[in-house]
């Protein structure tokens, strides 16, 4: 017998059943078809201005910085402003997402390109697909569009994230992923980001900054109701 | 053949950890963090205990739909391009790994950290088929410097002072300044930084664990603070995840459920810093990310326990609340227990996956005070199922000849209701009588064991029972 078949031979012996049983199947299908929420926790079951200041101070608990700006227009001239005040290089890398195209980097002495990081980049600039207020949590989609590495490699990241695209709770974010690559598909990858990367293996000491950015702003986009 | 377990050995393990300063110096840092940061962040959340029931009620149903919940979450891999190799032993598991890392023709190999690994003895395979094997996780890092293994399953190094871990460093880092400052965790962790930046960049496969596999979408999920997981899994070719049987959950929403209690439970964040959801391997016209994905699937004795009395052991979710609660483990910490998962977990599974014969006396080592169980947050029944091993242990006839002469002795009295109130009374008289200057022993006969790291207290004259008869007769 291939390992295969022994291990599923041997749980289904550990539970004593053959694996054809008509119940059990219906049971697994009902629940990948309608995929129960479970116990959402009320915090996060606000209206959007009220999700929108959740998830700026629970990203604040976790040391990300948060600003909100009225107009896409004006994410150019507050990346200048954040590198500036914390005198960080004025570069900055990006993806193909069609929401950075036409935005004015040329005001800004910003020096900009465009792609994957291969590691020598000193700040990413990401679009994330949603956030979550409950817990002040990022999602992110890889993708041409804002590539992967630019999450981990940069020492700084930055990312922006449409006002209307904050959620209350993880169950949305997933309904809203499962309405775009359809039910059972997903991206390459998601990542869910909650703050700048940290470690506390050395005497439990917490240090902000691991492997990952060591420093993770936040922009929100779009003007409140 | 799995990682060589010292668990045999385990009181003489803990009677060495007890006498090592610098370990009871680390050891603080667990009692002193962990618990505290946990109950915070359970009372900032009304939910928590019913999000621990909900997490408990999706584990059982993964459990007890587990053939069908692997074969569907099998077939999404494969549907979106990856690949599942099946693993009945460790020796399995580590043989499908290395024939991945050399098809690839790989030198250096990234690790994210994994208990899994550790459980199958990776490092020392890929190491004796001539490849480097790098792990990035800071603990994993420091322990792999030092030749060790992780004493904790979330905080690898909690063993060790930051004064050992800097004195490793200067030791293995060669061509720094010798005199440069590695006095506190920042400076420390920098310097790994520094290093492993340069691994990530260069590595052929990287190899991660898994917190959940998700039948729905095929998708593996890691949680991870240092981005280290990441890096390991986005920049070589080749991501190959390693996992148990036993990390199956239907939907993102049911792992969307018990991630809410993972993180609380172990460092008490409310959620880790990264939660990744991998799928496959990158897409067409995907810029990064790694060309193929392996999914190495371990049973390694899993499947028996389902079932059988072990059965609730399978929803754990290694968050490792058990531990940082645990007496036994705050005094002795993790190495003690001599294989790859410590603590009353690590007391539970680890005779399940070696044998009762080599790990029978963890679950010994236990006060059944009860704080794992009430911290778990899959509410496994943790003292139940060590009382379970206990009996095995003495039905098998392993435990010593002085624990099953003493119990016969006991026995023999506790059957005989009116010799052994007679008897005990007349003891109790005795032991009051003899202690009655000081009001406790420093030494007994017998007694050594007890008496040699603290006072035994003198009775107070009657027996338990004597007095319950006088009060409330």
């Amino acid at each position: 017998m291939s390992a295969r078949d022994d291990v599923f031979a041997s749980i289904r012996a550990g539970l004593g059943v053959r694996g054809d049983e008509a119940p059990r199947r219906a049971a697994v299908e009902a629940r990948l078809r309608d995929a129960p929420r479970g116990v959402v926790p009320a915090r996060g079951e606000l209206d959007l201005d009220g999700r929108v200041a959740l998830f700026k101070a629970e990203a604040e608990r976790v040391a990300a910085t948060v600003v909100e700006i009225a107009d896409a227009r004006d994410l150019p001239a507050e990346l200048a402003r954040y590198l500036r005040d914390n005198n960080l290089p004025a570069t900055v890398r990006f993806g193909a997402d069609p929401f950075f195209d036409g935005l004015p980097f040329g005001d800004t002495a910003l020096e900009v390109s465009r792609g994957p990081s291969e590691g020598a980049d000193a700040v990413g600039l990401s679009r994330a697909a949603g956030a979550v207020a409950e817990t002040g949590t990022l999602a992110l989609l890889s993708g041409a569009d804002n590539p992967t590495t630019l999450n981990f490699l940069p020492e700084t990241h930055v990312v922006a994230v449409a006002r209307g695209d904050v959620a209350g709770d993880y169950e949305t974010l997933i309904a809203r992923v499962r309405a775009q690559f359809g039910r059972g598909d997903m991206p390459r990858t998601l990542n869910f980001v909650t703050g700048p990367s940290r470690s506390a293996d050395i005497e439990q000491t917490l240090v902000q900054g691991a492997h990952g950015p060591k420093r993770l702003h936040v922009v929100i986009v779009g003007a409140s109701a | 053949m799995t990682a060589v377990p010292t668990s045999p050995a385990f009181k003489a393990n803990a009677s060495a950890a007890l006498r090592d300063p610098d370990l009871q110096k680390a050891l603080r840092f667990v009692r002193g963090n962990f618990i505290g940061k946990r109950a915070s962040a359970v009372a900032r959340l009304p939910e928590f205990d019913a999000l621990r029931d909900s997490a408990r009620a999706i584990k059982d149903h993964a459990l007890a739909h587990l053939d069908l919940y692997l074969a569907q979450w099998e077939a999404k891999v494969v549907a979106s391009g990856g690949t599942v190799h099946w693993a009945r032993d460790a020796d399995e598991a580590r043989r499908a790994v290395l024939d991945i890392c050399k098809a690839a023709g790989a030198k250096t190999v990234t690790k994210g950290k994994s208990m899994i690994a550790e459980e199958i003895g990776l490092n020392d395979a890929l190491e004796a088929a001539g490849m480097t094997p790098v792990e990035t996780d800071l603990g994993e890092y420091v322990v792999q410097v030092r030749g060790e293994a992780p004493s904790h399953i979330i905080a690898p190094a909690v063993h060790l002072t930051k004064e050992q871990v800097a004195a490793d460093f200067r030791r293995v880092h060669a061509g720094l300044p010798a005199d440069r400052d590695l006095g506190d965790a920042a400076k420390i962790l920098g310097e790994a930084r520094t290093i492993l930046r340069g691994k990530f960049l260069a590595a052929d496969v990287g190899i991660t664990g898994a917190n959940f596999l998700v039948a729905e979408t095929g998708t593996s999920i890691i949680v991870t603070n240092e981005g280290n997981g990441d890096l390991t899994q986005t920049l070589p070719d080749v991501h190959v995840v390693l996992a148990s049987i036993e990390k199956i959950v239907p939907t993102l929403e049911d792992a969307a459920q018990i991630l809410r209690v993972l993180a609380r439970s172990a460092t008490g964040q409310d959620m880790s810093v990264y939660t990744t959801l991998s799928t496959g391997p990158r897409r067409s016209g995907d810029p990064d990310g790694p060309k193929a994905y392996h999914v190495v699937v371990l049973d390694n004795g899993r499947s028996a326990m389902l079932g059988s009395k072990f059965q609730d052991m399978l929803r754990c979710i290694r968050c490792g609340a058990c531990m940082n609660h645990c007496p036994v483990y705050h005094a002795v910490g993790g190495h003690a227990y001599g294989w790859v998962y410590p603590g009353p977990m690590g007391a539970v599974l680890t005779p399940a996956l070696i044998g009762i014969d080599k790990g029978g006396h963890l679950p010994n080592a236990s006060t059944f005070c009860g704080r794992c169980q009430d911290v778990c947050p899959m509410r496994i029944p943790l003292p139940d199922m060590m009382r379970h091993w206990r009996e095995r242990e003495f039905e098998r006839r392993l435990s010593p000849k002085t624990v099953r002469g003493g119990l016969a002795l006991w026995a023999f009295f506790a059957r005989r209701p009116a010799l052994y109130a007679r008897a005990t009374d007349l003891a109790m008289r005795a032991l009051a009588f003899a202690g009655r200057r000081k009001g406790r022993f420093s030494s007994l006969p017998l007694a050594g064991g007890w008496t040699a790291t603290r006072d035994f207290p003198a009775p107070q004259g009657a027996t338990f029972q004597a007095r319950w008869r006088k009060d409330h007769g």
